[in-house]
């Protein structure tokens, strides 16, 4: 078969929805795509886990303690399934980390912002996680067997994320006016990165097209933005929060809320590695692999022991 | 890669009593007893399993994707193994 009769085969599977597994036939282009977009929503799990788990040890209570505790732990599995999904795709794992160290792999900007008070983390698992479910909702329908089997299992996850961050900040609105106003400030803060989430509008995204031929992705990011933003404006409603968009205002010839026009110019600066704490998250997690490596060793080391004692 | 990366297992679950380990995913470690412990971890984190197995990747032996047509072609024209292959008159029950 020659590579163009390859192509058209390939093509014909994902029309009829048939999903590619590892040892099929793909084009390179569709494996590099995939190597690219999962590894940067592994990445993405991973220095995620890194402004919340800063806000373990100072939860106001045993039972938020637990919570995010048990949420961050999550994030470490999303990141292992994304990874294991990487790696059948045939590049090593070791690899795949060692390009996020290098800053060659880019993981998503959100979590390049601090998480300053409680409120933040509060608002992080409404808008953040909520965005991220976004997204992965769509994804579990995505073309490649690996990845779609591993954004259902992180979804059946994710809705616990949104739901205490909702939960807490429902507490901090209904609280002082202090707490109500730490809420709002989270929110002020958070609502524009949570929308850059989705990434470079439809016009500046090189790759959509053909994602979506392709169909590695089922939406296009404006697409999957307008849906978060039209889901979340009763949801902040409830919570007594505005949204800072003076132009935020529903457009009943479209049916969707209008809002106005993302600064692209902060999100490619925080997509270059200029955003407030891109440095630092980088930092933390060579800094978490290097310190980790004599717990590696020795684990080896233990296992070659223990499997030399069986053997004799 | 790495040395000493560690070796790739396979891991699989029993959900409940009385329905097979089925395959959830993947994980690496040193050796089994650490797979096994990274496997509830990771994979049952919710009550998802009762029992784990987990199994090296490279002791996998699989079938052959592009050989899969012949392979797998003495059932497909066997449409006689079916029972909806038989005629029998309406009035015929418990069959
Ligand atoms: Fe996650
Ligand atoms: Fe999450």
């Amino acid at each position: 078969m020659t590579q163009a009769e390859k192509e058209i085969r390939f093509q014909e599977k994902i029309d009829r929805e048939i999903k590619i597994e590892p040892n099929d036939w793909m084009p390179d282009e569709y494996r590099q795509t995939l190597v690219r977009q999962i590894s940067q929503h592994a990445h993405s799990e991973i220095v995620g886990m890194l402004p919340e788990g800063n806000w373990i040890t100072r939860a106001p209570n045993l039972r938020r303690k637990a919570v995010l505790l048990a949420k961050v732990q999550d994030e470490a599995g999303h990141g292992l399934y994304l990874y294991s999904a990487v790696e059948t795709l045939g590049t090593s794992r070791e690899q795949t980390i060692d390009d996020l160290h290098s800053g060659k792999a880019k993981y998503s900007s959100i979590f390049n912002y601090p998480a300053l008070t409680w409120a933040d983390i509060g608002t992080i698992g409404w808008l953040v996680d909520g965005a991220a479910i976004m997204n992965q909702v769509a994804l579990c329908r995505t073309s490649y067997g690996p990845y779609a089997r591993a954004m259902v299992k992180i979804c059946k996850e994710e809705s616990f994320h949104q739901r205490q961050g909702y939960e807490s900040l429902m507490k901090l609105c209904s609280g002082t006016p202090q707490q109500k106003a730490m809420a709002q400030d989270a929110m002020n803060r958070f609502w524009w990165p949570a929308l850059m989430m989705f990434g470079p509008s439809d016009a500046d995204s090189t790759h959509s097209d053909q994602s979506i031929k392709w169909k590695i992705k089922r939406f296009t990011n404006d697409e999957l933005r307008q849906s978060f933003v039209d889901a979340t404006v009763a949801q902040a409603e409830i919570l007594g929060l505005t949204i800072p968009d003076p132009n935020l205002k529903w457009n009943e010839a479209r049916g969707h809320y209008d809002f106005s026009e993302i600064n692209w110019e902060e999100f490619w600066q925080v997509v270059k590695g200029n955003g407030p704490c891109n440095k630092e998250r980088l930092a933390a997690r060579v800094k978490a692999k290097e310190e980790g490596a004599w717990v590696r060793e020795a684990a080896t080391a233990f296992a070659k022991k223990r499997a030399m004692k069986k053997s004799a | 890669m790495s040395t000493n990366e560690w070796p790739l297992w396979e891991v699989f679950i029993r959900s409940k009593q009385g329905l097979n380990h089925k395959h959830v995913g993947s994980l690496r470690a040193p050796d089994a007893t650490l797979a096994l412990e990274n496997a509830r971890d990771v994979y049952t984190r919710r009550s998802e399993g009762i029992s784990i197995w987990v199994v090296e990747s490279v002791q996998i032996h699989a079938t052959d994707i592009d050989e899969a047509a012949s392979f797998f072609e003495p059932s497909d024209t066997k449409i006689y193994r079916h029972p909806t292959f038989y005629e029998v008159p309406d009035g015929v029950k418990h069959m």
